[in-house]
């Protein structure tokens, strides 16, 4: 089903930026079992800013942001995020998975109200509208498709209006025509609302469309932090879009860097 | 929920094919019960062993009129459910807490698996000493043997509790009491239930030995009562109220389980 949004246009700088949060990831090391994932890591990420992480499987990239997160404690090094006003200080994180992560008891408002108050069903009920699933409000989890459970898995993480979205590949498992509609659905969430968003994905393609800044991991290390300089929205088949791709899968895929500069 | 009520009216309840359906489960037993009513009118088999289905159920017009067997119905459907209460009860307690808290596993999973390989009903000359046969012997024989499977499968339940729904309840905020609530209970359900529906079984075959060989009221003692007299009719009559009572225990589980888990889809296909 469409999903529309009444703020199509890019909304005004210093409003988009209210929102989100800085995160700074300085010198993090994280080793599983004498095993490292990540050594010295050390990244900024602006409020607001769009960042994709990609990587080879088990690059650690997941691990990054669970870390952000607090589910993975680093050996070494800091993570800290940007002050928000309210709520003693701490900002709100919120987190999309792989798989949805629906309660399988709990139909889908319940779902979407989890840890929230009663009174905020309104509310609920008005993010499930946005994401287009106003209507199944009352089935089963079981009942709904994959990309419909991921719609819902962004509502319960829009609810709570975080000022950090951490994706972890939550589009992973969704067929091509279903994610295409996702991406546009979470850039759209983003350009309204202005949080700051950290996507892990291993499908280049998606990482340049949707991110401000391309961010590569490799041997635990940022191996390249490309700024994606193309206007939103943006079109696929745009000579632009496929350069960039082929330039950061290129470096993925270890083939020889073309001469910088190229588009 | 509009769409769950169309769906249930819109199903058609009443085609023959359906009907044949219900009523195939039926045609064996019927059909045993017609051959055992001829070998008895014959004299094939004769009443010393086993009474003609008509004295059955004479027996059993009889037994009801009087208000005997609903005494001892009463009283050991009684017994059966306060064991499964006490004992099904402290098996979730023990079960929550040892698979919640490390160090009640340490302290006492070994312990509960050693007498876990204890037979109950090998406990029976020791309960007889201990509590006589009394109501508290055959309560605690039932609670003891109630209780392994409730413990067992709640702990593997809590167990099972899927890791990820239980990280993304954290990153959530929910710690504590509302975890337990909102995830770390419904996932573990479904296994607490299995243990529930072996358990209702497992109560009626306990009690049964139990009010065989000790007890001066309930369906045992009325049925041991009736050998001594060689009334064979009251015999079976004892014996198929247990089948009946051990059906209907059954279908409390099955209910159960079909409304606590009625967002799994595996158990609504099984209606």
């Amino acid at each position: 089903m469409p999903v529309t949004f009444s703020s199509r246009e890019i909304a005004p700088e210093e409003e988009r930026c209210s929102r989100g949060i800085s995160v700074a990831i300085r010198n993090v090391s994280i080793a599983f079992a004498g095993r490292t994932v990540l050594e010295n890591f050390d990244v900024e990420i602006s409020a607001g800013e769009f960042v994709a992480i990609v990587g080879r499987s088990g690059c650690g990239k997941s691990t990054l942001l669970r870390s952000v997160v607090g589910l993975e404690k680093p050996q070494s090094g800091s993570i800290s995020l940007g002050k928000v006003a309210g709520q003693n200080g701490r900002p709100d994180v919120r987190v999309m998975f792989q798989d949805s992560r629906l309660l399988p008891w709990r139909r889908v408002l319940p779902n979407v109200m989890l840890g929230l108050e009663p009174a905020l069903i309104p509310q609920a009920r008005k993010v499930l509208a946005q994401v287009g699933l106003a209507e199944r409000a009352h089935d089963w989890p079981a009942t709904l498709s994959g990309g419909q459970r991921q719609r819902v898995a962004l509502a319960r993480a829009l609810v709570h209006d975080p000022n950090l979205l951490l994706l972890d590949e939550p589009l992973g498992s969704l067929d091509a025509l279903t994610r295409i509609e996702m991406q546009q659905l979470i850039e759209d969430v983003w350009r309204s609302r202005g949080f700051t968003a950290m996507l892990v994905t291993h499908d280049v393609a998606e990482a340049v469309s949707l991110a401000d800044r391309v961010i590569l991991i490799e041997g635990g290390r940022v191996a390249l932090d490309e700024v994606v300089n193309i206007p939103r929205p943006r079109t696929r088949g745009s000579a632009r879009f496929a350069a960039l791709e082929e330039r950061i899968l290129g470096r993925v895929l270890q083939r020889r860097l073309p001469v910088e500069g190229q588009w | 929920m509009n769409q769950r009520q169309t769906n249930r009216a819109s199903k058609p309840r009443l085609r023959p094919g359906i009907l044949g359906k219900q009523a195939l489960p039926w045609v064996v037993p019927i059909l045993l019960l017609i051959v055992w009513q001829w070998a008895s009118s014959a004299g094939i088999l004769p009443s010393r062993f086993l009474p003609s289905p008509r004295a059955v159920v004479s027996s059993f017009i009889e037994l009801s009129a009087s208000g005997e067997l609903w005494m001892h119905v009463r009283v050991s459907t009684l017994r059966a459910l306060s064991g499964f209460v006490v004992g099904g009860g402290i098996g979730l307690l023990l079960g929550l807490l040892t698979a919640s808290m490390h160090w009640a596993e340490v302290l006492l999973d070994t312990t509960i698996q050693m007498v876990r390989n204890i037979p109950p009903l090998a406990l029976i000359p020791l309960v007889i000493l201990w509590f006589g046969i009394d109501e508290s012997a055959k309560l605690f024989l039932v609670a003891l043997g109630v209780f392994f499977p409730v413990y067992i499968n709640t702990f593997h339940g809590i167990r099972s509790v899927d890791r990820g729904l239980l990280e993304m309840g954290r990153t959530y905020g929910l710690s504590g009491w509302l975890l337990y609530r909102e995830i770390i209970l419904p996932g573990a359900l479904p296994s607490i239930l299995v243990g529930v529906r072996f358990s209702l079984g497992l109560m009626w075959v306990i009690l049964i030995v139990a009010e065989t060989i000790s007890a001066r009221s309930g369906i045992g003692y009325m049925t041991m009562n009736a050998r001594e007299f060689m009334q064979t009719d009251v015999m079976v009559v004892g014996i198929l109220l247990y089948a009946i009572l051990g059906k209907l225990a059954d279908l409390l589980a099955k209910g159960l389980e079909r409304y606590c888990l009625r967002w799994n889809p595996a158990y609504q296909a099984a209606q």
